[in-house]
């Protein structure tokens, strides 16, 4: 499970050339490499409406970090144009030298008054681009705490049919890394549009004052950069896409023959998948390096059309000059403001690029959140009255999906302390039971009833801790042991913890660990037994001292010493309660009050062991091949 | 990096030419604000129109050269480093696949995917940035104080005077930043954690009604990663403003200094106008190059973690006289074995012997941890036993090769384990060219027919990665056809019935009878009534022998074997 395990890191360094200021010498704006196209929105302006309403709680800091970048970018708009005019008196001082104009020399009063001036909006233009990024700091990473804290509390209110559809990975990805995409969106993207438009209005205005005819010229190489994007991003899709597939496809491989490196071993297929594998790889090499270099063609052919227009404008601006009709401090100015121009129009394509992406991924976070919930709840009642666990089902019926029925019309009526069996092939659907008594799902047609009560007139909350569940697949979590059991219940004391493993027999083993129940379970709880999780998750439904008990008996992984203390523990969790029992073992189903035998999904034969057997039904032939397989020897021989 | 450095050799060329395209490309851009400097000198000062106009055509001709160049580069650098990842990439996983079980244990299966797939797409894409990034950003850097110097030695002393300057600031900021960097990496991995636990366990918090508790667990994660990320993000904003200062400053330095220098008659103001850009070039190159040492750490990281694998050798080899045996009925004798896993302070396996004869069945019980598993591990040479012998057909395994050893086994492992394709491609994964009629009866013996001819499209059904639409049980039984259709000397069943049914487990055992009569069969079991008519049982405990026998025979001698069929079978059914 180490899929998610590296998150992007949300606002990474290097947040790609800032306003103003001098650029590269020919305009390249930072690793100009076209990323890959990314998924689309489906519904692009009511994702990016709701995604803008994350951020109004912060109207003033966004208000403030839009007039500092505005100010940031204009000061370092102006610049240039002051440094031009350094420039112009040095030129004009230098002319008057040379031609030899009687007391010439450069007035550098004036220079150094323009200096202090440059130097004071060079401080302040930075000054407004640091207060900026700080600001969209928090911002950005507040606002994605909040869309976390929302899907997690969502997660919190969505019914378990949303979970069993999808994998973790899935859930996961939306929670973690689309979160994270959004994230880093917030804090780059989002201003990096603001002073790239910015910046291409204010330098326009700028190269306009100084001279319309080379700003024309080169608002005429405009169309030719353009097509350049569009000609490198329309050829080089079709390569990332095979890019993508063809890494998947390898992933996918290595995960398998990985996973099941021991079959692959016994069965001596390593030279196949190798094979496999390096069919795969070359492909992916493919597409992987005409991808690569179409994209990375973009950045020569965008910096030649920046040439073109920069080797334009020294032309037409040194025949100007010489006319007389702008300064060569202007050409100066202008020669920078055109290598300012061409860079926000390469970043502009990016994040049209990542913001495609990033509402996709809104959108995945968002269709979380408008999934539909479990129905809201009643009333508590706590209190109001005392349980003695008698549960009934009235003509149930019910059906994971609307058109396949699987438990039609069912009545069972279990008094106080009677146990339960349930009985039936591997993959018969007994979970279902579980999944309609605590109310995982709602059922279709009829009711269910506790002492009476309809389970849905409870909150789900108070129906289930009615329950006590000790499952099969045991769930841990990464923690110490006492921890673990006192999750049965909220404010458990150290006694009450000692007192329930002891009843669980799970003390013994606990003590024989190093720290004892201070012990730490690993991640994947790999640190104890099978059998020794199961006992602590039986502890656990002692502390938690439930009024009926829902009972997964261990049929394999389980030595059978250990299995022996499950047996205790569990005969002495259900002494007293109403209990159903997911029974693999014939002494518990002979001895059970009542067994439900269940088959593809339905309860298909109830009644106790003398009745079914003599029914002669399915459990009656059920129960014979068991001892068929005791007396295997004669019948088979 | 040393390791990593011979799957670029076969690019070597390659490279050196991208180096030589990059630099040439440098020096084109260079070139270009000295050719502006001769448009003002000469052309603007001169007033002469068309020596502008030569130049300028001259530039023209300059940045087609450039750009040429650069997308030459482009293709060298892409096919480098694509190239040197498919080649890293294949090396590692033919490598990984001569692993044996030991090493998997000691690296861990998710590690190795790891490494195998995003460590090296890691390493690719730092390549490639390397190629064009890095190796342009020093040649600006000389190309442009060269240029620098060229014009004005002088002049360029404030340009020696800033780099220092900078180089400080990105340090400062960096060396703040990065610990919160790591930092946060943790605390994405703790709410991946939070997260992960809630998913799995969803029923059971749900059942306990903690659902308020892990939402703070979650709260707590999430309030902690937003503080530390915000904290990053904080530091990191003052890079660029200082950066950006630290440029413009010396631009004005440039033209002050200049301007003096002007004055005193040292130099042109076309040569000015060309400096300053000389001095962009170099602090930009600078920066690009602080960039991209962000990326080394992660790389070199990444290709630690590739190079961990390349040198771990697998420590079951082939020996040079490695013979391969010939097919026919074989014994399966352990000699005095005994076993530890590497580092592990208590044998899991010691003093075994026994001897499993074919046409007999020969049944392994014991409780977990005894070493069933183990035990069985060692025949198809999983591992190598510390001492002792384990052989088959009375040649030991280590004189075998490992193809022709495990050719002659049937495998059936405990967790059933399925890859995607159809159910036919997984059946015959345990023999390639099984006909459709071989595959039906091994399907048949397996109990697994009746399913398959239930589902849609019958053997041509497609299994989901990691067998994700098929049950447990069916699992198991896919899996005891794959061993079956090879028709082996040995089957060795690892605990293979757990998932079914008492039904079917009965039916399958009866099936298997007619089927394994040659051969020999080894079962480990948990229950009892899967090992009763077994023509010997080995009882382990502890990783030794608690009694060999037949059932029968340990309900009288052995203490270990009645404990366990008591704890399992009324006594009706032991009678």
């Amino acid at each position: 499970m180490s899929e998610q395990k590296r998150g992007m890191s949300p606002g990474a360094p290097g947040a790609g050339p800032g306003p103003g200021g001098h650029k590269g010498p020919m305009g390249f704006g930072g690793p100009g490499m076209l990323s890959m196209p990314g998924q689309k929105a489906k519904n692009f302006k009511g994702t990016l409406r709701r995604l803008l309403g994350y951020l109004k709680p912060y109207r003033m800091k966004l208000t403030a970090v839009l007039l500092t970048a505005a100010l940031s970018t204009v000061f370092g708009i102006v610049s240039p144009k002051l440094l031009g005019d350094a420039t112009t008196k040095l030129f004009e001082g230098f002319m008057a030298k040379v031609n030899g104009v009687p007391g010439a020399a450069i007035d550098f009063a004036y220079v150094w008054h323009i200096i202090m001036v440059l130097i004071g909006l060079y401080i302040a233009s930075s000054a407004f681009a640091y207060i900026q990024q700080y600001l969209m700091a928090g911002v950005a990473q507040k606002t994605v705490y909040t869309l976390r804290k929302q899907v997690d509390e969502k997660l919190a209110r969505l019914p378990l049919k949303y979970f069993d559809a999808r994998s973790h990975g899935e859930v996961m990805s939306r929670v973690v890394n689309d979160v994270d995409t959004i994230s880093g969106t917030l804090q780059q993207s989002l201003t990096q549009m603001i002073t790239s438009i910015i910046t291409l209005i204010g330098v326009i205005v700028m190269m306009l004052t100084i001279s319309p005819l080379m700003t024309l010229i080169l608002i005429l190489t405009l169309p030719l950069s353009f097509v350049v994007i569009r000609a490198i991003a329309s050829r080089s899709r079709p390569h990332f896409k095979g890019q993508q597939q063809a890494l998947g496809e390898l992933n996918s491989h290595v995960e398998e023959m990985y996973t099941g490196h021991k079959i692959v071993k016994a069965f001596g297929r390593e030279q196949s998948a190798v094979q496999k594998f390096d069919t795969i790889n070359e492909r992916l090499h493919e597409f992987a390096w005409k991808a690569q270099f179409i994209s990375g063609i973009m950045m020569p052919l965008m910096m030649l059309v920046s040439n073109i227009g920069f080797v334009l404008v020294c032309v037409v601006g040194g025949v100007l000059v010489t006319r007389g009709s702008i300064r060569i401090g202007d050409v100066q100015a202008f020669i920078q403001y055109a290598q300012q121009f061409s860079q926000p129009i390469t970043q502009t394509a990016n994040i049209a690029n990542v913001i495609q992406s990033t509402l996709a991924a809104a959108e995945r976070v968002f269709e979380v959140l408008d999934e539909p919930e479990e129905s809201a709840e009643p009333v508590s009642m706590a209190g109001t009255f005392s349980l003695q666990g008698h549960v009934r089902f009235e003509h149930v019926s019910f059906g994971y999906k609307e058109e396949e029925p699987l438990i039609r019309d069912m009545n069972i009526d279990v008094k106080p302390g009677m146990t339960v069996a349930i009985v039936g092939p591997t993959g018969a659907g007994k979970t279902t039971l579980v999944n309609l008594l605590m109310r995982f799902y709602e059922i279709g047609e009829g009711r269910i009833t506790i002492d009476g009560r309809d389970i849905r007139e409870l909150p789900r909350g108070e129906l289930r801790s009615l329950f006590g569940m000790v499952l099969q697949d045991t769930w841990l979590f990464n923690g110490s042991i006492r921890e673990n059991i006192a999750y049965g219940r909220a404010g458990a004391t150290d006694e009450e913890v000692l007192q329930a493993a002891q009843a669980a027999h799970a003390d013994h083993f606990v003590r024989t660990l190093p720290d004892g129940y201070d012990t730490i379970l690993n991640e994947e709880a790999s640190n104890i037994s099978q059998g020794q999780k199961q006992l602590l998750t039986i502890a656990r439904a002692f502390l938690a001292d439930p009024a009926i008990l829902i009972l997964d008996e261990a049929t394999s992984s389980v030595d059978t010493r250990t299995e022996l203390l499950i047996q205790k523990a569990m005969s002495g969790l259900m002494e007293g309660r109403t209990s159903f029992v997911i029974a693999h073992r014939l002494s518990t189903i002979r001895d059970a009050d009542l067994i439900l035998v269940m088959n593809n999904g339905s309860v298909i034969e109830q009644g106790n062991h003398e009745e079914l057997l003599r029914a002669g039904g399915f459990y009656a032939e059920l129960y014979n091949s068991q001892f068929a397989g005791s007396g295997m020897a004669q019948q088979a021989g | 990096m040393r390791t990593l450095m011979r799957y670029l050799r076969p690019y070597r060329s390659m490279i050196i030419w991208t180096m030589v395209f990059v630099l040439l490309q440098s020096i084109a851009n260079l070139y270009l604000p000295t050719l502006m400097s001769d448009i003002v000198n000469e052309g603007v000062v001169k007033e002469n129109t068309p020596y502008i106009l030569k130049i300028g055509g001259l530039m023209l001709l300059v940045s087609a050269v450039g750009a040429a160049l650069s997308v030459g580069a482009s293709y060298l650098a892409s096919r480098t480093a694509s190239g040197f990842g498919m080649r890293l990439r294949s090396s590692v996983f033919s490598h990984v696949e001569r692993f044996s079980l030991q090493e998997f244990d000691k690296l861990g299966t998710a590690s190795l995917i790891t490494r195998t797939t995003n460590d090296i797409t890691q390493l690719q894409q730092v390549l490639i940035m390397m190629l064009r990034m890095m190796v342009m950003a020093p040649m600006m850097c000389i190309g442009g104080i060269i240029m620098a110097v060229s014009k004005d030695a002088k002049l360029s002393l404030v340009i020696i005077a800033v780099i220092p300057v900078l180089a400080l600031a990105i340090y400062l900021i960096g060396s703040k930043g990065i610990p919160y960097f790591k930092a946060m990496q943790t605390k994405i991995d703790k709410l991946n954690l939070v997260l992960r636990e809630y998913l799995t366990g969803i029923r059971v918090v749900r059942a306990f009604n903690r659902t308020d508790h892990e939402r703070e667990r979650f709260d707590a994660a999430n309030e902690d990663l937003t503080a530390t990320s915000i904290k990053a993000a904080q530091i990191m904003a003052a890079i660029m403003p200082v950066m950006m200062l630290l440029m413009n400053v010396t631009s004005i330095a440039i033209i002050w200094f200049g301007g003096l220098r002007i004055s005193e008659g040292h130099i042109q103001v076309g040569d000015l106008m060309a400096f300053l850009q000389y001095a962009m070039q170099i602090l930009f190159s600078l920066m690009m190059a602080s960039m991209m040492f962000n990326m080394l750490p992660r790389a070199s990281a990444s290709a630690a973690r590739i190079r961990e694998v390349l040198q771990t050798e697998p420590v079951i080899v082939d020996r040079d006289s490695a013979t391969a045996a010939a097919h026919g009925p074989a014994s399966v004798v352990f000699d005095q074995v005994s076993f530890r896993y590497p580092g592990a302070e208590k044998s899991a396996l010691s003093g075994i012997s026994f001897e499993a004869l074919p046409g007999q069945v020969t049944a392994i019980i014991g409780g977990t941890g005894s070493g069933k598993t183990t035990l069985v591990s060692l025949i198809p040479r999983f591992y190598d036993v510390e001492s002792g012998s384990v052989r088959i057909g009375g040649v030991d395994v280590r004189e075998l090769s490992q193809e022709a050893l495990r050719s002659r086994i049937g495998f059936v492992p405990q967790k059933a384990l399925l890859f995607s394709g159809t159910i036919a491609d997984n059946i015959r994964y345990g023999k390639e060219d099984a006909t459709d009629e071989e595959l039906c009866h091994a399907a048949e013996i397996a109990q697994a027919s009746e399913f398959i001819a239930g589902m849609k499209d019958g053997f041509d059904s497609v299994i989901a990665q990691g067998g994700m639409n098929v049950s447990g049980g069916q699992k198991q039984r896919l899996s005891i056809a794959r061993a079956l259709i090879r028709k082996p000397d040995v089957y060795v069943f690892d605990d293979s019935f757990s998932a079914l049914d008492y039904k079917t487990d009965a039916r399958l055992r009866a099936a298997l009878k007619d089927e394994t009569q040659a051969a020999t069969v080894i079962i480990v079991a948990q229950r009892v009534s899967t090992v009763m008519d077994a023509d010997q049982i080995i009882v382990l405990e502890e990783g030794g022998v608690a009694g060999i026998g037949t059932h029968a025979e340990l309900m009288e001698t052995c203490g270990v074997y009645r404990e366990i069929v008591t704890s399992q079978q009324t006594e009706e059914e032991i009678a």
